[in-house]
């Protein structure tokens, strides 16, 4: 009574390949981006500073069409750039203007956000200058008593390079990267602002909106004034704050179907709201 | 009559799908190691191999590419790490195994496997709002360090190394250990000349798994490390590692600079294959 080997012996040696073939047929499937009439999925990347609140924009207006999906995906401003051009994501998030070199992309500012310059909570210095920051960038000031504060070495926190923030301060200031005289680099927002809470000499700078919400969650850190003008997000919404970036999304053409749809709804003042409550400053009315 | 025939199918089956799950094990690394040999391409014939490793800076968006500082400082950290975590690891092991109470000894193990299981995140954040501050205040400097980064490491490493030693030394045949106390020899003597030696293969290979750890481990060395490319000549002063570098900027880089960073990925892994090279050049089952 001799069995032999069954026909589908091999099978569980394929059974790992077959799984693999599948997974990457899903994953295809999640990339094929809606193209507006007939498809209801839209795809958002890009900037770790918008994704929050596109990812709350795009909660409310799936409520309002329960047939449309928004996957929103955080990874950088540059990988907003480059989604967008690949048509991997309908839309980049992008924080900061355009350069003039990524001109093959649209791109519509849905908010603006301020770059503050940011102390621990217990640093009794009121205000910087610009003149002033630009000494302490370039390691030609070196201690907070040369600026009237309590005597101790200032601890520069700078950004990694390609943050928009990063683009957005040595654009302001008129300094080039390698000028600068770091001694902590920062990634994310929160690291830098984490970074600071926990050093007492530290000076910084990160999105005026996150600062304002850890500050309302206790994190012990306090933004300065610059230029004699209060880092606050009212200062920015009224125009006087100087040191401020375009929150955008960015597409390689105008949208159509259900892409155009969502895009007149995070413009409008409709989702003005939603752009507040994340600290950032609406630009619609 | 029935019955090995049924096996030898069974058997059959099992060893198909042993092989395929060999080939899949295997081949992800082959696949890893070619995507990023592809990804670097770019990066051989510009800038190439010689600025990445001679240029004095890095600033990759505006041309200077040098990243030996930061192979130096990933090098600094894991073995720094490691300098710290053996003793201790070790140590912990030999104790639980030959000098604890009865209670104590399972309660040590399930504490290093709790330890173990920590996500890195975790030791990052710990270590940014804890340790940081501390070193800021007792020592000077900026806090995001070297020294951080080490003493973090190593407490990330310290259970990998524990539980491997542990592990080791069960593995010594009591007989052995019976022989030698027979022999008269006290306990201490009985674990450094016989349990000791007897273990030291699994020892070592649990020390260079540690220390593959310890070269790539990225999220907690990003937050505490202060991520300041230059060379490690402080222990108070902030450095990058290469796997620090990839999280910052990969996100953000484009074109030359994608390259260059993805050349860092593999400088990293090649790192991590030559301090695994004891391991694959030693005989099966020695080390």
């Amino acid at each position: 009574m001799s069995e032999s080997p069954s026909p589908s012996s091999p099978s569980p040696s394929l059974a790992p390949w077959l799984l693999f073939s599948l997974l990457g047929l899903l994953s295809c499937l999640s990339c094929t981006k809606a193209d507006g009439t007939g498809s209801s999925r839209l795809v958002v990347t890009g900037s770790s500073t918008l994704a929050p609140l596109l990812a709350d924009l795009a909660a409310s207006y799936e409520r309002l069409h329960p047939e449309v999906r928004i996957d929103v995906q955080s990874g950088g401003s540059g990988r907003g750039i480059a989604d967008a051009r690949s048509g991997v994501a309908d839309f980049g998030m992008v924080s900061r203007d355009l350069y003039t070199e990524e001109g093959d992309l649209k791109a519509w500012t849905l908010a603006r956000d301020g770059v503050g310059l940011l102390v621990h909570e217990e640093n009794p210095i009121p205000a910087l200058t610009s003149n002033q920051v630009r000494a302490i960038y370039r390691g030609e000031i070196t201690d907070w008593s040369q600026l009237g504060g309590a005597a101790g070495r200032i601890t520069v926190v700078h950004k990694a390079e390609g943050r928009a923030t990063l683009q957005v301060f040595l654009d302001y200031f008129g300094l080039k990267n390698p000028e600068i005289h770091a001694d902590i680099i920062a990634g994310e927002n929160e690291h830098a602002i984490k970074t600071i809470a926990g050093d007492r000499r530290a000076l910084g700078y990160v999105s005026i909106g996150t600062a304002e919400e850890d500050i309302l969650h206790g994190i012990s850190v306090r933004l300065v004034d610059l230029d004699g003008v209060p880092a606050s997000s009212e200062e920015v919404a009224a125009g006087r704050f100087p040191m401020t970036r375009a929150l955008n999304l960015v597409a390689p053409e105008s949208p159509h179907g259900v892409a155009a749809d969502f895009l007149l709804y995070v413009m409008s003042s409709e989702a003005n709201d939603q752009i507040r409550a994340f600290s950032f400053t609406p630009l619609t009315p | 009559m029935r019955f090995p025939l049924r096996r030898s199918h069974l058997d059959r089956v099992l060893r198909g799908g042993l092989i395929a799950a060999a080939v899949a094990a295997g081949s992800i690394f082959l696949l890893v190691f070619l995507f990023l040999l592809k990804e670097a391409g770019p990066s051989f014939s510009n800038p190439g191999p010689k600025a990445m490793l001679t240029d004095a800076d890095w600033y990759p968006t505006t041309g200077s590419f040098g990243m030996l500082p930061m192979l130096l400082a990933t090098l600094a950290t894991a073995f720094g790490g490691l300098l710290l975590a053996v003793p201790v690891g070790v140590g912990a092991a030999v104790f639980a195994r030959y000098f604890a109470p009865r209670f104590l000894a399972p309660l040590l193990r399930r504490l290093m496997e709790l330890l173990a299981g920590i996500p890195s995140v975790v030791f990052g954040l710990w270590g940014l709002l804890v340790l940081v501050p501390g070193i800021s205040e007792s020592l000077g400097g900026p806090g995001q360090s070297l020294l951080a980064a080490t003493l973090v490491l190593a407490l990330m490493i310290v259970p990998t190394i524990a539980l491997t030693a542990d592990a080791a030394l069960r593995a010594v045949p009591s007989t052995v250990l019976l022989g030698a106390t027979a022999l008269g020899l006290s306990r201490g003597s009985v674990v450094r000349r016989v349990a000791l030696p007897t273990a030291a293969a699994g020892i070592r290979s649990g020390i260079l798994l540690a220390l593959a750890r310890g070269l790539g481990e990225t999220m907690a060395v990003l937050m505490i490390a202060g991520n300041k490319v230059q060379a490690p000549y402080d222990l108070l002063q902030p450095v990058r590692t290469l796997s620090a570098n990839l999280a910052l900027e990969l996100g953000y880089a484009s074109e030359a600079h994608r390259s260059v960073l993805f050349f860092g990925g593999l400088l990293l892994t090649t790192t991590v294959l030559l301090s695994l090279m004891p391991r694959f050049l030693a005989r099966e089952g020695t080390l």
